[in-house]
């Protein structure tokens, strides 16, 4: 028995070395979001799918430490995701938590996990003050945000004469922040907000909303919303002839996901603003299919952020040599993002990751020659024009 | 442009129509869920199930075996109320001695075992259905579009109300039904055979939330989801109308829509809980329903 007790005690000091920088001698990535509702297709399990694939893709281990990645459903509420993150961090040794969709809920985990010492990599939510007034020396934000989405949507379609809007609005924190930053460069660039309604969220039926949205007259109704609200907005409003009566429709936060699940019939025309598209250059490509094979979906920017989100959290780990918090966070903002999803992103002082985003327009049916290859690349916004900078983004911080 | 309080009148009639529009989809879900209740005394949590499975037997029917609209307006009741008797036949049936709330139980886990077994294959986001030809379209009312598939499900849920309570109210069969929710045993003597009558009921009501799943597929997603979405608000309808009262839920229905359409005129923020306000007042003033009769 001494003989067993020694030995054991020899192997656990050979293999220390290798794990010493490692906290409970693993790494925890615990992907949280919505897997059960309006936004279980922007995000959902097939984030998680993607987390597997950056975890698989780097090695599986990291400092010699091995890495694993949990997962639940946040049921887009606060309260429900606190727990869980509370519960994660306290008992179950996650080292991280990342994907986060909902910015009630992205707030309120990034807010705990400050408190609690640990990193946040936000990638399906969207509201600017995870980098902004309630950033988070821990916190990051990968993917996209609401002002890079008003100016690539919001921008294209002022540009075309669009210069009176009307906004359908998901009633909290990220509708109002989507409403206010379209709001703001519309009128910054000469157009007019003539009004706005606030819908719930997981609303079935638009139709109040759009007629009153119709009766407006304004040229673009802009659905400053996401997920299954939007499909049917767009849905609901192709019944009730808003295009047709020379309105337009603005998708300000619209993905693939969701333009497969409206199909390709009504979706045609649409303007949007995403960060990724499978079938832009060969990494995606190669991406895509992968991605496809063990989903059946391709993914969008929300999957092939998290992608690169876990990907750069690991590298981080490597070139620290220690998964402790606050080294992890320096490097993380000091490492350039080079990967399928960044050709050239930078990580800002204030958390926000800053890369190329792109305007898209669904393709018409015609013209459509493989499954999912809905978007014509309109063109490339580049991330300081997209997104605020640093410097003005009123995250404490940002040294000016 | 004449205003009443501040909203134009073209604006206010059509919500109002607008309202009577999804009031036909609460009136049909009601029905259902008032006939299962007054008939057989069970809440029947399956219902939002049931209504998705309607809409989802559409969307199959189409993609499996290219069947259109029409038949499957037809084929999915008759499809999910058959389901809905094996069910009621094989398992529902056996807890009626117990106490209510065990059927409740039971109808809320079979609604969770169908909803979630959907999600798992077709995921959440939902999937298109789209609009039959003949009621492609819409017209122009002056005062607001009128997209004539809505029309459509307006009167099409009038013609099956109608039909539903007359076949309760006004026939033979309507008459054993409600007798022998009255008195079993002494029906049962009469020779009419109560379990078969139980569970043509329970095909009925499922059959009725199928109706109304397919008359939604074109205008919602037909999404694994769009049942627990809309089940609540049904709920609080059979409650204010007075549960178990058919012509309460019926009359209800259209109420509450059209209450819900004023209320995202004038206060669109609160429309998600004006039908919980309106229930929380009716049942402190009269806790058996509006159309409830006083216990």
């Amino acid at each position: 028995m001494r003989k067993l007790l020694t030995s054991a005690a020899a192997i656990g000091l050979l293999a220390a070395p290798a794990l010493a920088q490692v906290s409970d001698d693993k790494v925890k990535i615990g992907i949280l979001n919505d897997q059960s509702g309006v936004y279980a297709n922007f995000g959902g399990r097939y984030s998680y799918e993607a987390a597997l694939m950056a975890v698989e893709d780097f090695g599986g281990t990291v400092l010699g430490a091995p890495v694993e990645v949990t997962t639940a459903d946040h049921q887009n509420k606060a309260d429900i995701a606190s727990n869980i993150a509370r519960q994660w961090y306290d008992t179950e040794q996650v080292d991280s938590i990342m994907e986060l969709t909902t910015s009630s809920v992205a707030l309120a985990v990034q807010a705990l996990s400050k408190e609690a010492n640990k990193i946040t990599i936000t990638t399906g939510a969207a509201t600017t003050e995870l980098t902004g007034a309630q950033c988070s020396p821990y916190g990051f934000h990968w993917a996209y945000d609401t002002h890079a989405l008003a100016v690539g949507t919001g921008g294209a379609l002022v540009e075309q004469g669009g210069d009176s809007w009307y906004f359908l609005t998901a009633d909290y924190a990220f509708g109002y922040s989507l409403e206010e930053n379209t709001g703001n460069f519309v009128k910054a660039n000469g157009g007019e907000v003539v009004g706005a309604v606030r819908h719930p969220l997981a609303s079935t039926d638009f139709s109040s909303f759009l007629l009153q949205a119709q009766a407006s007259g304004a040229k673009v109704i802009g659905l400053a919303n996401a997920g299954a609200d939007t499909q049917n907005a767009i849905k609901q409003a192709a019944e009730f002839g808003i295009v047709q009566g020379g309105q337009r429709l603005a998708a300000l936060l619209f993905t693939l996901s969701e333009v497969n699940g409206l199909g390709a019939e009504a979706a045609q025309g649409l303007t949007l603003t995403e960060s990724f598209y499978w079938n832009r250059t060969d990494a995606s490509r190669e991406f895509g299919k992968r991605f496809f094979e063990r989903t059946q979906a391709m993914p969008n920017m929300i999957h092939a952020a998290t992608y690169s989100a876990v990907t750069s959290y690991l590298k981080a780990i490597e070139a620290a040599g220690t998964d402790e918090t606050e080294a992890v966070a320096a490097k993380l903002k000091e490492l350039p993002v080079q990967d399928l999803f960044a050709e050239n992103g930078v990580v800002a002082p204030n958390g926000r990751m800053i890369k190329d985003v792109y305007l898209m327009e669904v393709k018409a049916p015609d013209q459509i020659t493989e499954p999912w290859d809905y978007y014509n690349v309109l063109s490339t916004i580049p991330g300081d024009v997209a997104y605020i900078k640093p410097a003005e983004s009123g995250c404490p911080l940002v040294t000016q | 442009m004449i205003t009443i309080f501040g909203v134009p009148t073209a604006a206010l009639f059509g919500q109002l129509l607008v309202g009577l529009i999804n009031g036909s989809f609460y009136a049909l879900l009601s029905l259902g869920l008032a006939v299962i209740f007054g008939l057989l005394r069970v809440i029947n949590f399956a219902h939002g199930a049931q209504y998705m499975l309607g809409a989802f037997a559409a969307y199959l029917l189409s993609l499996w075996l290219g069947l259109g609209y029409w038949s499957a307006l037809i084929l999915a009741p008759v499809l999910v109320g058959l389901a809905g008797a094996v069910v009621e036949r094989t398992m529902l049936s056996r807890l009626y001695k117990l106490d209510h709330l065990y059927g409740l139980l039971f109808t809320f886990g079979l609604a969770l075992t169908i909803e979630g077994t959907f999600r798992y294959i077709y995921g959440a986001a939902g999937q298109p259905y789209p609009t039959p030809e003949a009621l492609a379209g819409g017209v122009n009312l002056g005062f607001m579009f009128l997209p004539i598939y809505r029309g459509w499900v307006v009167v099409a849920s009038m013609i099956v109300c109608l039909a539903v309570w007359l076949l309760i109210e006004k026939t033979k069969l309507g008459s054993y039904l409600r007798a022998a929710t009255e008195n079993p045993i002494l029906v049962q003597s009469f020779g009419v055979n109560v379990p078969l009558l139980l569970t043509f009921t329970y095909g009925l009501g499922a059959a009725l939330a199928a109706f109304a799943g397919v008359l939604a597929a074109p205008i919602y997603q037909v999404s694994p989801l769009m049942g627990s979405n809309i089940i609540i608000i049904v709920f609080a309808v059979v409650v204010i109308g007075g549960m178990g009262s058919i012509l309460g839920a019926i009359v209800t229905g259209y109420l509450l829509g059209i209450a819900e359409g004023l209320t995202k005129v004038f206060y669109p923020e609160a429309s998600n809980i004006v039908v919980f306000v309106i229930m929380a007042i009716v049942l402190i003033l009269r806790p058996a329903g509006l159309f409830g009769k006083d216990v």
